[in-house]
């Protein structure tokens, strides 16, 4: 039984199958964030060398980690949306933006109440903190130019043009605190070589990134179902779905 | 069990501030987010009518009332 995965591709069914699957993600969500939070707080010992204040990692670095994970998945929907003509695509891509700008603004807050204490000051022009506020700009820029423009199809192309272009800065972050010396540190946790943290901070810190990628996906695909029906107001399937009350 | 009152709890070593700073905005973003995209959902509905009976005729009809 083959699946017609294209099926999802028009936006009345995947309106309906986005529908169903929320609610999964949200509860997936929730229970990883009590879980990662009771890691966080009870579990995970006081580091020796900054004390209580380390557990701002548990949001930190979630929150970066989504801030560039969203912005490369956003800007690879505004491209198959500009190739394909694709309009859920490109409504995907409109509806992760907001999401993705806000782990970056997240990202900012959080590692600047946690440079205060640690660094001695909120703000630094380290390559690392200027290249994700940079990020956060393009979140913006991608924002306000779909909303100037008028006509949907044109805001969407105007849009994958920004997100394919912004893609640039998400190796510059990564890779910032190895090109440059940077005040922030280095990467504790990557691919290629094993962790340099404690057991059960990892632990608590790797649930906190999986509950924010279930907290992501539920959230986008409600704004994505909002803006399908914002863009297909006057289909008959949405006036058919409104009859029913079944929105 | 790291702490032994929830007054050392909140204090959070000191650096409660910062902690609980960073989790408040951050838990605050994350509900206000989730309030702002059912509202937008609901301003929707509300605006296209979803209390009336949407028949053929409602439903043009609705199309003159938005464009003028």
């Amino acid at each position: 039984m083959a699946i017609n995965w294209y099926k999802y591709a028009s936006p009345a069914s995947f309106y309906s199958l986005a529908g169903k699957m929320i609610p999964f993600f949200a509860v997936v969500a929730f229970g990883l964030l009590v879980v990662g939070l009771y890691i966080g707080f009870f579990v995970a010992p006081t580091d020796f060398q900054q004390g209580e204040a380390y557990r701002i990692i548990f949001i930190h670095v979630p929150a970066a980690w989504m801030s560039m994970f969203l912005y490369v998945v956003m800007a690879f929907w505004a491209g198959i949306g500009l190739a394909f003509n694709t309009r859920l695509s490109s409504m995907m891509a409109t509806a992760i933006a907001p999401t993705g700008a806000l782990f970056t603004f997240l990202a900012l807050w959080t590692g600047s109440l946690w440079g205060k204490p640690m660094w001695g000051t909120w703000w630094v022009w380290d390559a690392r903190l200027t290249s994700e506020l940079i990020l956060l700009f393009l979140y913006i820029g991608f924002m306000s130019l779909q909303a100037a423009i008028d006509d949907s199809r044109r805001a969407d192309k105007a849009g994958a043009i920004i997100a394919l272009v912004g893609v640039i800065n998400i190796p510059i972050i990564y890779f910032s605190v190895q090109w440059w010396n940077t005040l922030h540190q280095g990467a504790s946790v990557s691919v290629t070589q094993a962790p340099t943290m404690a057991s059960t901070m990892l632990t608590g810190m790797m649930v906190m990134v999986f509950a924010s990628w279930m907290y992501s996906i539920a959230v986008i695909l409600k704004r994505v179902r909002v803006i399908i029906l914002e863009r297909e107001s006057h289909t008959a399937w949405v006036a058919e779905l409104r009859q029913k009350g079944v929105l | 069990m790291n702490w032994s009152s929830w007054s050392e709890f909140f204090s959070m070593g000191g650096y409660g501030v910062y902690v609980w700073g960073s989790y408040f905005v951050t838990f605050a973003c994350v509900i206000g987010e989730v309030l702002l995209v059912s509202r937008r959902k609901r301003t929707l509905i509300k605006r296209d009518g979803l209390t009336h009976k949407s028949n053929k005729e409602t439903y043009s009809v609705r199309d003159e009332e938005l464009n003028n």
